[in-house]
């Protein structure tokens, strides 16, 4: 086989699996006529007729709303501890058994705590729930890129006399970028996953909201459309994720040096 | 990706090491600062619970949060729970790995499969695995069933993508010279790619292992299978403060353990890699 037909096939199997997948997931679903899977045309008709765009404001912008205010909170307080932890030996000892111990807690088991302890259940405990967790992954990863600074640039730094807030901002930040963004990106799935769990739990709106009450009502429609839903949300923050990173980092030598091409 | 991001414990473990070569002084000063940071942040919550800032039902001192885990555990009622969700995370970690490792070394060494499947996993993966929780519920039911299905779904995933990465990485001199000495498609796998892939596949042990507890626990707390999340929702539901603040610290205390166990898993596996022999 020529190098040519073999990348050809190579695209045919990579545009066929996906279709062959959901023609099987169609064709499943009419077979098996199950109350609990309906079929995936209907589960689309459901999505466009939902989401597109009837409850769209009442439901997907609240959940929104709570995934970029926690995640933005989650990412400025993240940088903000990790510099000093990562630039001080003695702050990473202090802090580490802390941080160890609420990034191994599963986060629903301090769900009804949040709610106990901020007399809510609206968008303050929601947000500060999701801004709590997500910030674990990009204070870790801030305090190992700063801690993974070249030392030839911290020297190179020292001896040009730039030191206090000038080294942070043009030397330990700029260096730390590339790993900070790697958390900032783990930090954006869990937002999204604990925004479902937090409106699941508890909640007047979103779409965690729309999944909880349509299988308390049966209504298996609506509840495989929010399903989707979260997925592609899921899907395109993480997309919107790679587009940013690619912009705002793409002056970085090691960032260019990781992704080939 | 990932994977950059997983460097991090790599890194942490060798500063830990490193205090260990340390001077007795040096050591004896690094252990009083950890022990220290911890009491003063116990010292906190007392003070924030008794001295009235927050009140006491809505959080309890820290003294009767620990008398209340001290007291659970001296019931059978406790343990069962307890050993539940370590059943069901163990349960679903194993049936992740039975699935995601072998399919992670084809997807891996076939170039053919890994693009046929490319957009499948590129779409799965980013679902956050509590959307299925109300398909669970109606199909499987409060069974053991729905919550590992829920657990491995989740833990599935990480073990997936680090056992192809690993595969994928593997030295081609390495292949090379196996195949060159005649070594078959079988052998090349299990003493060139497999040992090869090692690190990565703990590293996303690791990283699963996290993944599958926490669906455990959310599978009881949601769908009441029965476990320790099935006793904070009840202690929730009820309204008991001080038992809600107590199984939630027995979770964060199985969680740090289960933590710790998988990190020294991952060290030994990556024992001979630079990053684990405490150089700094």
């Amino acid at each position: 086989m020529s190098a040519r037909t073999s990348s050809a096939v190579k695209v045919a199997a990579e545009i066929a699996v996906p279709v062959a997948l959901l023609v099987a997931w169609q064709a499943w679903t009419v077979h098996a006529q199950s109350q609990y899977f309906p079929r995936l045309s209907t589960i689309l008709v459901e999505f466009r007729e939902l989401w597109l765009f009837a409850q769209f404001g009442t439901h997907v912008v609240p959940s929104l709303e709570r995934i970029v205010l926690g995640f933005g909170i989650a990412v400025v307080v993240g940088i903000a501890l990790g510099i000093p932890l990562g630039l001080s030996r003695w702050g990473r000892l202090a802090a580490m058994p802390h941080i160890e111990f609420w990034r191994a807690i599963p986060p629903p088991a301090l769900l009804p705590i949040s709610v106990v302890l901020l007399h809510s259940i609206g968008n303050a405990q929601k947000v500060s729930f999701i801004a709590f967790f997500c910030v674990f992954p990009t204070l870790l990863n801030t305090i190992d890129g700063v801690r993974g600074i070249d030392p030839t640039l911290a020297d190179t730094a020292r001896s040009y006399g730039i030191r206090g807030f000038a080294r942070i901002r043009r030397i330990v930040l700029p260096a730390a970028m590339p790993q900070i963004a790697a958390g900032m990106r783990v930090s954006l799935a869990l937002a999204v996953i604990i925004m479902v769990v937090a409106e699941y739990f508890s909640s007047t709106s979103g779409v965690g909201y729309v999944l909880l009450i349509s299988k308390n009502t049966f209504q298996m429609g609506p509840m495989w459309a929010a399903i989707v839903l979260i997925g592609v949300l899921g899907y395109l923050l993480s997309v919107l994720f790679s587009l940013a990173e690619r912009y705002f980092l793409a002056w970085h030598r090691g960032w260019r040096a990781a992704i080939p091409g | 990706m990932a994977t950059r991001g997983d460097v991090v414990t790599a890194v942490r473990a060798s500063e830990a090491r490193s205090a260990r070569s340390m001077f007795p002084l040096d050591r004896l000063v690094v252990g009083l600062v950890f022990v220290g940071s911890i009491v003063a942040s116990l010292l906190i919550w007392e003070l924030l619970s008794k001295g009235g800032l927050i009140s006491e039902t809505d959080l309890p001192a820290a003294s009767t949060t620990f008398a209340k885990l001290w007291d659970f555990m001296h019931t059978e009622a406790f343990w069962t729970a307890f050993f539940q969700t370590v059943r069901g995370w163990a349960l679903g970690l194993a049936v992740a790995t039975a699935l995601a490792v072998p399919i992670g070394i084809v997807l891996g060494t076939s170039d053919f499969a890994a693009r046929a499947f490319r957009v499948p996993i590129e779409f799965l993966r980013p679902i956050p695995s509590a959307a299925l929780i109300p398909v669970l519920f109606l199909t499987l039911g409060t069974t053991l069933k729905s919550e590992v299905f829920l657990a491995a779904f989740g833990a599935f995933w990480p073990l997936l993508i680090q056992t192809m990465y690993g595969v994928h990485d593997v030295d081609p001199v390495a292949v090379d010279t196996a195949r060159a000495y005649g070594l078959g498609r079988y052998e090349r796998l299990y003493r060139i790619t497999l040992p090869g892939a090692v690190p990565y596949i703990a590293t996303g042990l690791r990283i699963a292992s996290t993944v599958s507890l926490i669906l455990a626990f959310t599978a009881e707390l949601f769908m009441g299978v029965p476990g320790l999340g099935q006793k904070v929702n009840e202690a929730s539901s009820y309204g008991l403060n001080e038992d809600l603040y107590a199984y939630a610290l027995a979770t964060g205390f199985l969680g740090v353990a289960i933590h710790l166990a998988m990190t020294g898993v991952e060290r030994r596996a990556l024992r001979w890699h630079p990053s684990q022999r405490g150089v700094l």
